[in-house]
């Protein structure tokens, strides 16, 4: 059975990296569902985070075959029940004097800010998990969502452990 | 401290990596290059087609077990060498290529003759640079080396700018290297060698599966040191072939689909495998659930990633071939002496009873040539100590079943990739690296026309390789499955007359000869290996023989196609 992993991956800061990266999952046939990189708090080392949807099997061999690459330093694939998960998104969202005020209600209960305000639309930035992320899209699809953009997953483990 | 040019710097860099020849085809931004080669003591080896380059660095690697060189220019130079590194890169054979690239300010602007190699490269290579600055140029080089050749080794190739190559450096430059995520394990976990040692001692019916892996580690006579003490049957890969004497009465051959009934009997039987320097590839496991059902396995391999990438492994072991074998050998005395095997005997002995029940066979029918006569009579000549290069082909499979391989590194064959047009120039290689061995590359008609400009190159840097050709008229291999799968509608593949291949190698300034009958064959192979020249012996052969036993793509081993 597939399901989806995050797979947090420590690599140099070179150039080229991310595309053998990035090249490795396609060549064998798997699709990232998301990906975030950004350096560490030592800017010679990045950190990528995958989410791939696969299968246990297929996920321990790509591991194996990412640990080849040269330039990769760490891998670890995350236990979903013991890590802190965010993704942060920005939704531009249709509205007018009839809606904006509910649409305020629906920002306001999921904690996300409006961060641009027009005539006819507003931009609600708001962080979370996916499942948050999910439930308010859900919520404003039906005021017409024009734009919506995602970070991609980040997570970190819980507790003092690296 | 004084200066030199980014060129003279990767020469010096070259020579203290151990480099002794390169082989190569110049162009217009590797010029630099080429210059300061010519006041170097490498040799280069100029040849006729950069694919011709990157399949001699790779003879003379498996030959040798150093780390063969190629060069060639940006672009199209560099795109044809893709076919020699994708060769390398399935057999694990330590080879670094070095590319010219365009000058670093007008990369991505698809300048004249830019082409993104390493991009290109990037799922064929080991690891690839490309330099964008010259201090980094002395440490890639050196690292460069050392990533081919530890490990599992493997090609590497180096993108290096004309602006890099004409570029000034202090002559003293002292190259660093930090490779902090990469790290081979070369011990075995003692607890697993343990284990397996175990596993050994209570199977009753053991096979060693041996391949590259062995050879490239170095590990073969520890292998044989093992077999011989545990009396452990052992079958090869084509590429482990050499590894184990062909000649020991333990040997059972290669398995697969065109390997021996017993070493395919003995995997479709045995409860144990111990697998070495293997990657259980499609061509020896057939079908995969079918394969080897009751047995056990022990992997292992330097490369984790190998370890039940195909089949399901007990006990995986990573690490060194020579180093584990070494471990376990020493276990294995141990445990027999305190508390004994398993009686492995009545195994032994049916494993050597189908050896003798299920020999290889052809019919060697009076009034024609048959190639395994004249592979068999290559062997009787050679008395086994030549270095065989093969293309790909029927030919290549009578090789690897009618030579006899006593030691590594004796047989050059195209594995994984399996690319006709391999044997000839890693030929080359190869005699470049063993100037004091036969070498010979058993051809067939079609393959030899793949690289047949590097004649060429034998001939103008006297090199003396011999090409022995089993002239078929056929694309012979893909003739074999229209014959048994496609009801014999032999589309494209009758090449027959293609070309006189003795005038053709004349023409280059080599030697032929034509063989039609068998009562000619002994003595054509002996002249040809007396004379100093490139020779070619043009073979016709029996057109429409075929490779047995054969076991049909997507069966289990045991089904085979004989001969009847
Ligand atoms: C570069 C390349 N192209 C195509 C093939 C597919 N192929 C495998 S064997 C073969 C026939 C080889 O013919 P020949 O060299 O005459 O050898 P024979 O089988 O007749 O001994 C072909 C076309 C290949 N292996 N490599
Ligand atoms: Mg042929």
């Amino acid at each position: 059975m597939s399901s989806n992993h995050i797979i947090s991956v420590l690599v140099e800061n070179k150039s080229g990296v991310l595309a053998k990266i990035a090249g490795l999952f396609s060549r064998r046939g798997f699709n990232i569902e998301s990906l975030a990189v950004g350096t560490t708090d030592d800017e010679k080392i990045s950190r990528i985070t995958l989410v791939v949807k696969a299968e246990t099997h297929s996920i321990e061999q790509i591991v194996k075959q990412l640990h080849k690459l040269i330039n990769v330093l760490k891998i670890q694939e995350l236990d979903p029940s013991n890590i802190v998960e965010r993704e942060l998104v920005l939704i531009k969202v249709n509205s007018d004097n009839n809606t904006r005020a509910e649409i305020l209600e629906i920002a306001n209960i999921f904690r996300a800010s409006i961060v641009d305000v027009a005539k006819k639309s507003l931009v609600i930035e708001i962080t979370g998990t996916s499942r948050k992320v999910d439930g308010i899209e859900e919520l404003l699809k039906p005021f017409g969502i024009l734009e919506l953009v995602r970070t991609g997953k980040i997570a970190i483990t819980r507790g003092a452990k690296k | 401290m004084g200066k030199i040019t980014g060129a003279q710097m990767l020469i010096k860099c070259l020579k203290e990596a151990g480099v002794e020849v390169i082989f190569g085809f110049p162009g217009g931004v590797v010029i630099p290059i080429y210059d300061a080669l010519y006041d170097s003591d490498i040799r280069h080896i100029l040849v006729r087609h950069e694919q011709g380059a990157a399949h001699a660095a790779d003879g003379y690697a498996r030959s040798t077990g150093k780390t063969g060189v190629c060069m060639a220019t940006s672009g199209p130079g560099a795109t044809n060498l893709i076919t020699g590194i994708a060769n390398a890169y399935m057999d694990s054979i330590p080879i670094v290529a070095i590319t010219g690239q365009v000058s670093t300010h007008v990369i991505g602007t698809d300048a004249f003759q830019e082409a993104d190699i390493t991009g290109i490269t990037a799922p064929i290579t080991k690891h690839n640079y490309l330099i964008k600055d010259i201090k980094e140029l002395p440490s890639v080089i050196k690292e460069a080396f050392y990533i081919a050749f530890t490990g599992r080794p493997g090609p590497v190739l180096i993108d290096i700018p004309v602006d890099i190559s004409k570029g000034h450096i202090d002559e003293n430059f002292k190259p660093e290297i930090a490779l902090e995520g990469y790290k081979p394990t070369y011990k075995g976990n003692p607890r697993q060698i343990i284990q397996a040692v175990k596993k050994i001692q209570e199977s009753k019916r053991p096979v060693i599966f041996a391949g590259g892996g062995v050879t490239s580690s170095g590990g073969s006579s520890v292998l044989t040191e093992f077999a011989q003490l545990s009396k452990i049957p052992v079958i090869t890969s084509l590429t482990g072939k050499g590894t184990f004497p062909d000649t020991n009465s333990l040997c059972l051959g290669m398995a697969g689909m065109h390997g021996t009934k017993y070493a395919n009997l003995a995997f479709t039987e045995t409860d144990l495998i111990i697998a070495v320097g293997v990657r259980f590839d499609d061509r020896v496991t057939g079908k995969l659930s079918e394969f080897a059902k009751n047995a056990g396995v022990i992997h292992i391999d330097i490369d984790p990633a190998e370890i039940g990438k195909n089949i399901k492994v007990d006990i995986p072991i990573v690490g060194d071939a020579k180093s584990v074998l070494s471990d376990l050998k020493l276990k294995y005395e141990e445990t027999a002496a305190k508390t004994g095997i398993t009686d492995q005997k009545p195994w032994i002995e049916h494993v050597m009873e189908l050896k003798k029940t299920c020999a290889l066979k052809y019919n060697d029918t009076p009034g024609t040539l048959k190639p395994a006569y004249i592979i068999e009579k290559i062997y009787e000549i050679t008395k086994g100590d030549a270095i065989i290069c093969t293309e790909v082909g029927q030919h290549q499979m009578w090789t690897a079943q009618y030579y006899k391989f006593t030691k590594p590194r004796t047989l050059v064959s195209s594995g994984g990739l399996g690319t006709m047009g391999f044997g000839f120039p890693a030929a080359i290689g190869a005699k470049v690296g063993n100037p004091e061995k036969t070498v010979i590359d058993i051809a067939g008609d079609g393959s030899i026309q793949m690289n047949v400009q590097e004649f060429a190159t034998a001939v103008a840097n006297k090199i003396p390789v011999k090409i022995m050709v089993l002239n078929n008229g056929y694309l012979g291999m893909v003739r074999q499955w229209q014959e048994f799968f496609w009801n014999k509608r032999y589309s494209h593949t009758n090449i027959e007359g293609s070309v006189d291949f003795v005038k053709l190698v004349e023409a280059y300034g080599g030697q032929g000869f034509r063989v039609k009958e068998k009562s000619e064959v002994e003595a054509a192979i002996k002249e040809a290996l007396a004379i100093d020249n490139l020779v070619l012996v043009d073979f016709w052969i029996d057109r429409e023989e075929n490779v047995y036993p054969m076991v049909p793509a997507g069966s289990a081993i045991d089904q085979m196609i004989e001969c009847d």
